[in-house]
């Protein structure tokens, strides 16, 4: 494909289009901020009790200063006001269980969680696109029907037992990987850069660090593409067919281009789109999954903290996932956009 | 001298063994340099599938029996993958029938039109790129230079069909088929489409088979005229004989049911001569 | 009076589709599991060979002729316990489906009908519930209103009804504008019975395709919230906590592999029929699965890789 006749000269358009998203997007972080916090209030359970367990919160003293100390003891609205007042100095309140400032914690859990969601991403991503492009070729013989019930299959394997199932196997069986967390004991993390072990590893030269980061990744990774791949590949046969069905597969054939030509060239650029909003919504689903992954492979990520703090209660905590689930969310939409508007001239040029 | 003969063609369709349908029973006809022969029928007469087997492009399951020849060398039915390709689109082209559809909308014109050019003929990026200007430039699209970094959609119905003609002749084919090319366009563009087809038909000394189920389109610019039904060719003749003494009952109904106004356009081009084909099927 | 709405306006799903879902094998062998676990679920008492809360028998043994599925720590026969899970996950996976459909089309109908800001509110609201990754709003909710497993299924409820409101509402916004509605509401149909008659009918179908969909995803989620201790509560058996107990007890196979084979093979033949019905009642789905129109391209996919 000639690259010498790109179209130029929409840079400006797409700025002004990143400022308005801009502006949505803080409305909109707003918005979730005020739900987040307006559920942990209409919450029945006590968190007091919760925290304090059953015998300390039989003593009044102990139970006030507590309620004093977390400011439970105010009105909401007040509650809420402090908390937006903190967010904007960067302060997300202190744990309840942890006793830590909850920036703090989620600046650890998060990036644990996101390393494994890219790769489970990248991987899907890559599988679901020769699955699903494979399936629509055939479309109708036993290839594709094959796909299929592979598809459904994947949809119906309970996440959390395929964590163990493959721990079983690939770890204490065969050795291949290595367990839980997310490096071995004998090791020390490297110097946080990103949050994320591998490219941290890779920037500080630690290859055995690195390889040690990777058999960890390995199995949450796997256990955790499995059901994107399902999802993605339907959906990329779908795509993929209602391109074939387009006049201009047809006009790139009648070109004498090659069938691969014809495929990646013509067909996967027209799918591409469709299917690119789809990693969207599927980071959605990697994000639930998460939670079951990481309680079997003890993985310290957002999962993990999220059900530390759903079953203490630990509201501020609770808040805090959602906010920052939140801005996960608003932040994978306005890239999916962004993309939108640079891979499609007709977005990018009205 | 014919660029494409076309003897007893036969179409075969069918995803399965026990659904298959003969769609084109044993057609015949010439396509001549410089002339251009034009296919009328209804939908489902089966003229679309004559241009899609004579490049190979039927859907799964399509059998092509008959022949094909190509400049009185190559024989296309029967013809191996790779070979076909080697032809598709660079000694015959083809132009679709919606322009908004058959040129991918993500993709630079002049990008299309390299594509097929670089395929088939040694050019470096520079000479390419030069000589889709010119072929813009002769299908008349305006500012040929700058109309290559954009994209369809930048362009208005008529000016994408000549794009889309533009790049079915980058290669320089012997055989042009063009399936309904101005069905989907306005009225008043339509002129300006055919009237390129017969000038680039006689200046480049192409061929140039238009399937169409408009009459008022085939009256306007076609040499010769041979009309579809079912599967067969009822009649087949110069257009200024088929025009003005239909013989077939299928061809008068199809010319009664025409508006009189275009019937002033046969007229309008030279007359030709050849040999009325007597009736078929 | 007599109100005679034109039965020919009002274009009704053919009773005689529904037979044709059938005839794909992955259907009928959908059908036949899904129907024998649920018979396994109804006769649970008289399947198990032991109580499944009774702790008598060794701990921690493999499958043997007395267990065929081994024990688990406390002593408990596997298989008792992996046939009274099917009795309390199956249906509380369809009254959590059942609810979320009921509560989700009636939203959807109502925005979709109505309109203006009643619309706006309700879609908004659905938006939000929708964003949040389901499995994690799934466990605030749990957590919050106290492990049990009934409250798994009240916060199942709340996060499963969206897609039915979203779909309910498109589907009524498109017949909304339809000849036969329009035919029917001049004729002097209240909105009720217009509703009833002749939206509802047309709704059913792709309402119901999603809801065979969900029934394994709520029994993923009912397992899955029990698994991390906020659903089924012990002594009670249930395929997750099963699951959970394996995490611990990593030598002991069977614990593990059973229960998940369970929740595998329910979920795969709900889903089975589910796609089944989808191709069935679902045009678009359908219409791709046809290939009655020759492409062209088709070809395309033969040179690719002959």
């Amino acid at each position: 494909m000639s690259t010498a006749v790109r179209g130029r000269g929409a840079q400006h358009t797409l700025l002004r289009f990143l400022a308005r998203r801009a502006v949505t997007s803080i409305i909109l972080l707003f918005g979730i901020v005020l739900v987040t916090f307006s559920l942990t209030v209409i919450v029945p359970g006590d968190p007091v009790r919760a925290a304090l367990g059953e015998g300390a919160s039989s003593n009044p003293a102990t139970v006030a200063a507590f309620r004093e100390k977390y400011g439970l003891d105010q009105p909401v609205w007040i509650r809420f006001f402090r908390y937006v007042g903190n967010l904007l100095h960067g302060d997300l309140g202190t744990s309840m269980t942890t006793g830590r400032p909850i920036s703090a914690d989620l600046a650890k859990a998060v990036p644990a969680t996101a390393e494994i969601a890219l790769y489970a991403v990248i991987v899907s991503f890559a599988v679901a696109v020769v699955l699903g492009t494979l399936a629509a070729y055939r479309r109708g013989k036993v290839t594709d029907e094959v796909i299929r019930v592979v598809t459904l299959v994947g949809l119906s394997v309970p996440t959390f037992w395929m964590a163990i199932l493959t721990y079983q196997l690939f770890f204490m069986q065969l050795h291949w990987v290595s367990g839980s967390g997310r490096i071995s004991p004998t090791l020390t993390p490297p110097p946080t850069v990103t949050g994320f072990y591998t490219i941290d590893y890779m920037l500080n030269g630690d290859s055995v660090g690195f390889f040690d980061a990777v058999g960890h990744l390995a199995l949450p990774v796997l256990v955790l593409s499995l059901f994107t791949i399902a999802t993605l590949t339907r959906f990329v046969r779908t795509s993929v067919l209602e391109v074939l069905d387009m006049d201009y597969a047809r006009a790139a054939r009648a070109k004498g281009l090659s069938g691969r030509r014809v495929v990646v060239g013509y067909v996967l650029r027209g799918a591409a789109l469709p299917i690119l909003t789809l990693v969207g919504i599927a980071f959605g689903s990697l994000l639930s999954g998460t939670v079951l992954v990481e309680a079997v492979f003890a993985w310290p990520g957002l999962g993990t903290y999220a059900y530390n703090a759903s079953k203490n209660l630990d509201l501020l905590a609770v808040t805090g996932v959602g906010l920052i689930v939140g801005v996960i969310y608003l932040v994978i939409n306005l890239v999916v956009d962004v993309l939108y508007g640079v891979l499609d001239p007709r977005v990018r040029l009205s | 001298m014919s660029a494409l003969s076309i003897n007893d063609l036969r179409v075969e369709l069918g995803k399965d063994k026990s659904h298959r349908t003969e769609v084109v029973k044993g057609i015949s006809l010439e396509l001549v340099p410089g002339r251009i022969h034009g296919l009328a029928g209804e939908s489902g007469s089966g003229k679309s599938m004559t241009a899609l087997a004579v490049l190979g492009l039927l859907p799964a399951g399509g059998i092509v029996r008959g022949s094909i020849v190509l400049r009185g060398e190559t024989e296309l039915v029967g013809l191996k993958p790779k070979a076909y390709r080697a032809i598709r689109g660079n000694r015959i082209a083809m132009v679709f029938q919606d322009p908004s559809a058959s040129l991918h909308p993500q993709i630079t014109v002049g990008a299309q039109i390299i594509d097929g050019m670089r395929a088939h003929l040694r050019l470096n990026r520079a000479d390419a790129r030069r000589r889709a200007a010119e072929l813009l430039a002769l299908v008349r699209v305006p500012d040929a230079e700058a109309a290559l970094t954009k994209y369809p959609h930048q362009f208005s119905g008529g000016q994408r069909q000549r794009i889309a003609i533009a790049i079915a002749l980058a290669c320089d084919p012997d055989v042009l088929l063009a399936d309904e090319p101005t069905t989907a366009l306005d009225v008043t563009v339509q002129a300006g489409i055919l009237h390129l087809l017969r000038d680039l038909a006689v200046e480049r000394d192409l061929a140039i088979l238009l399937v169409t189920h408009d009459l008022g389109v085939m009256s306007a610019v076609a040499d010769d005229v041979s009309v579809m039904r079912h599967g067969r060719i009822v009649e087949s003749g110069p257009r200024r004989r088929i025009f003005t003494d239909p013989r077939h009952p299928y061809t008068q109904e199809l010319l009664a049911a025409m508006p009189d106004a275009r019937e002033s356009l046969v007229d309008a081009s030279p007359v030709t001569t050849t040999t009325d084909s007597e009736e078929r099927g | 009076m007599n109100l005679i709405v034109p039965e020919k306006l009002a274009p009704r799903r053919r009773r005689a589709l529904l037979p044709r879902a059938w005839r794909s094998p992955l259907a009928v062998a959908g059908t036949v599991v899904a129907l024998g676990w649920i018979v396994v679920a109804v006769l649970a008492p008289w399947i198990a060979p032991h109580d499944p809360l009774a702790q008598d028998l060794p701990r921690l043994a493999p499958p043997s002729a007395d267990a065929i599925m081994g024990t688990d720590g406390t002593g408990r026969d596997v298989f008792s316990r992996l046939v009274y899970g099917a009795q309390t996950t199956i249906p509380l996976a369809l009254m959590l489906v059942v609810c979320a459909m009921i509560i989700g089309t009636v939203v959807g109908a109502l925005a979709g009908y109505l309109g203006g800001w009643v619309d706006e509110v309700l879609m908004r609201v659905t938006d939000m519930v929708m964003a949040f990754p389901t499995v994690i709003l799934a466990m605030v909710i749990a957590a919050s209103l106290g492990p049990s497993i009934l409250n798994a299924v009240i916060a199942g409820i709340i996060v499963a009804w969206p897609p039915y409101a979203r779909i309910t509402r498109s589907l009524v916004l498109g017949l909304r504008t339809q000849n036969y509605v329009i035919a029917g509401r001049l004729l002097g149909s209240s909105p009720l019975r217009s509703l009833l008659r002749d939206v509802l009918p047309n709704i059913a179908g792709p309402v119901l395709v999603l809801a065979s969909l969900d029934i394994g995803t709520a029994i993923l989620l009912l397992s899955g919230l029990s698994f991390l201790g906020l659903g089924a509560q012990p002594p009670t058996a249930e395929w997750g906590t099963m699951i959970a107990s394996a995490v611990q007890n990593t030598s002991a196979w069977w614990l593990g592999l059973f229960p998940g084979l369970a929740i595998l093979t329910v979920v795969m033949a709900f889903n089975f029929i589910g796609d089944s019905l989808r191709d069935v009642l679902d045009p678009l789905a359908a219409r791709e699965r046809e290939a009655e129109s020759p492409t062209a391209v088709s070809a395309a996919a033969a040179e690719v890789a002959p």
